[in-house]
């Protein structure tokens, strides 16, 4: 009789044990598996000269001025390229998060270029992870100088013309490190073919380092294919340190390039990276959002 | 022999009523809202998470809820970004937890207040809270409600240091838990 007694008293026991369970755990039953996209691959739209895989969200414009001093070794009398100054400013619109447009003047050859850039995946973890982010980018440029009158040539309008696409391949392998890869092709519509070709294919690289919440040391390579034997143009290459703040992105960089649309610092870098050829400059963004106010 | 009879018919009873007490009562979330709200000189603060999952054991009082971060909706979308980024690193820290329960509740229709009291994990770093509630019990729907302060160093949230500052050092969460039976 006892013993029988005792049982029943352990069993009820056990059944309160049972209650007073991890509810945590419970929870994490109940938590649906989720697909988690992943942002913030880099700080900005640029990475160093080049374009980077993020796009502005609906709504945002961003305002960008970019600027390139002279070359370092052109020495005191040049105040080390201070006296210099190549300008881009540009306007970008997050038409949706993955869409986006802009355009952009360049003093560098008097540039005027349009773009379009859209988010074709993005990189995700959890569920059907995705690996990487990959952002289509298309350009046309146009080079308003030399004028007419001051031609070498019967010059048109779309001799002005070139136009770029890239793929840009990103991937944030943690926090703080994220790499890029940037297959691209510039096409020209007229160039001196005797140290050119109108197509110029490109691979570039690119990556950028966290080393606090607000800063980041960036870095950015093109390779070009077959260029003519008698091309005096360097690849380009540069480093950059991004700096955040608020709706803010101060981009300094060091490169050896001056140019600020993908033809010019692509296809025609005139300065050698390791013969001290350095542009200092700097990207300066500011972030509006305009429409798609979420409440 | 009769007495034996008696004995089990008791146990029996016993067993019953308390293993009623015991599997009844767990609920689950219906709907939720989660709020913080700060002010700040340049601009307010204020974002919302509806994504919670959570679970209601009204029969020992006790209390669980899991907050995807990343689920945060802000007003801009580069808030966002910034507070997953830099405030809260999402990445690191997908989720914030509280476990405890609400001490002083007793299964009853009505309203009634309650000190909800136990850990509560953000950003990686657990601390024992306690905040005042209510709680409304119609049917068999509950609603929690309650509001209290985070300080972020508390939660080692730190705020970089560059050029003006956007976000204060307190903020006020909002709570707002309807249950349903599970």
């Amino acid at each position: 009789m006892k013993l029988s007694l005792i049982f029943s008293i352990l069993l009820v026991c056990c059944m309160f044990a049972k209650a007073q369970d991890d509810l945590l755990g419970d929870l994490e039953k109940l938590e649906p598996p989720s697909k988690q996209l992943t942002t913030s691959t880099f700080k900005g739209t640029r990475l160093v000269n080049g374009q980077s895989v993020e796009t502005k969200h609906k709504g945002e414009l961003e305002f960008i001025f970019a600027h390139r001093f002279g070359r370092i070794n052109d020495g005191i009398y040049e105040l080390f390229g201070l006296d210099q100054a190549y300008v881009r400013i540009g306007l970008e619109y997050g038409i949706t998060d993955k869409l986006g447009i802009g355009i952009g003047r360049n003093s560098v050859d008097k540039t005027m270029d349009g773009f379009v850039r859209y988010k074709i995946l993005q990189q995700s973890s959890g569920s059907k992870a995705m690996p990487f982010t990959i952002t289509a980018f298309g350009n046309m440029a146009i080079r308003t100088s030399p004028r007419k009158e001051d031609a070498t040539f019967d010059i048109t309008l779309e001799d002005r013309i070139s136009y770029t696409g890239q793929l840009l391949i990103a991937r944030k392998f943690s926090p703080k490190l994220s790499l890029q890869l940037m297959p691209t092709i510039i096409h020209k519509n007229t160039v001196d073919q005797t140290i050119e070709n109108n197509d110029q294919f490109a691979v570039g690289v690119g990556g950028r380092i966290k080393v606090s919440k607000s800063v980041a040391l960036t870095s950015e390579y093109y390779y070009r294919f077959d260029a003519p034997a008698g091309n005096l143009y360097y690849n380009p290459l540069g480093f950059g340190v991004d700096i955040e703040t608020g709706g803010h992105v101060f981009q300094l960089v060091l490169t050896n390039t001056r140019g600020l649309t993908e033809r010019a610092f692509i296809s025609e870098t005139e300065g050698d990276f390791f013969a001290g050829d350095l542009h200092l400059g700097f990207n300066v963004t500011r972030t509006f959002q305009f429409k798609g106010v979420r409440k | 022999m009769n007495e034996m009879k008696k004995i089990k018919l008791m146990l029996v009873t016993l067993m019953m009523i308390f293993s009623l007490g015991t599997t009844a009562q767990k609920f689950t979330l219906e709907k939720s809202i989660v709020k913080f709200y700060s002010a700040a000189t340049i601009e307010n603060i204020e974002a919302t998470n509806t994504k919670t999952v959570s679970i209601f054991n009204a029969t020992t009082a006790e209390v669980a809820f899991l907050i995807p971060i990343k689920e945060f909706e802000f007003e801009k979308q580069l808030m966002k970004e910034h507070f997953n980024e830099k405030y809260l690193e999402t990445e690191k820290y997908p989720k914030a937890t509280f476990q405890g329960k609400f001490s002083d509740f007793v299964a009853k229709e009505g309203e009634q207040q309650v000190m909800a009291q136990g850990k509560l994990t953000i950003h990686g770093v657990t601390k024992e809270i306690e905040a005042p509630g209510t709680i409304l019990m119609i049917g068999n729907i509950v609603t929690a409600k309650a509001k209290f302060k985070i300080k972020l160093e508390d939660y080692k949230i730190k705020i970089p240091q560059l050029l003006w500052q956007n976000i204060p050092e307190e903020v006020e969460v909002t709570v707002e838990f309807i249950y349903k039976p599970q």
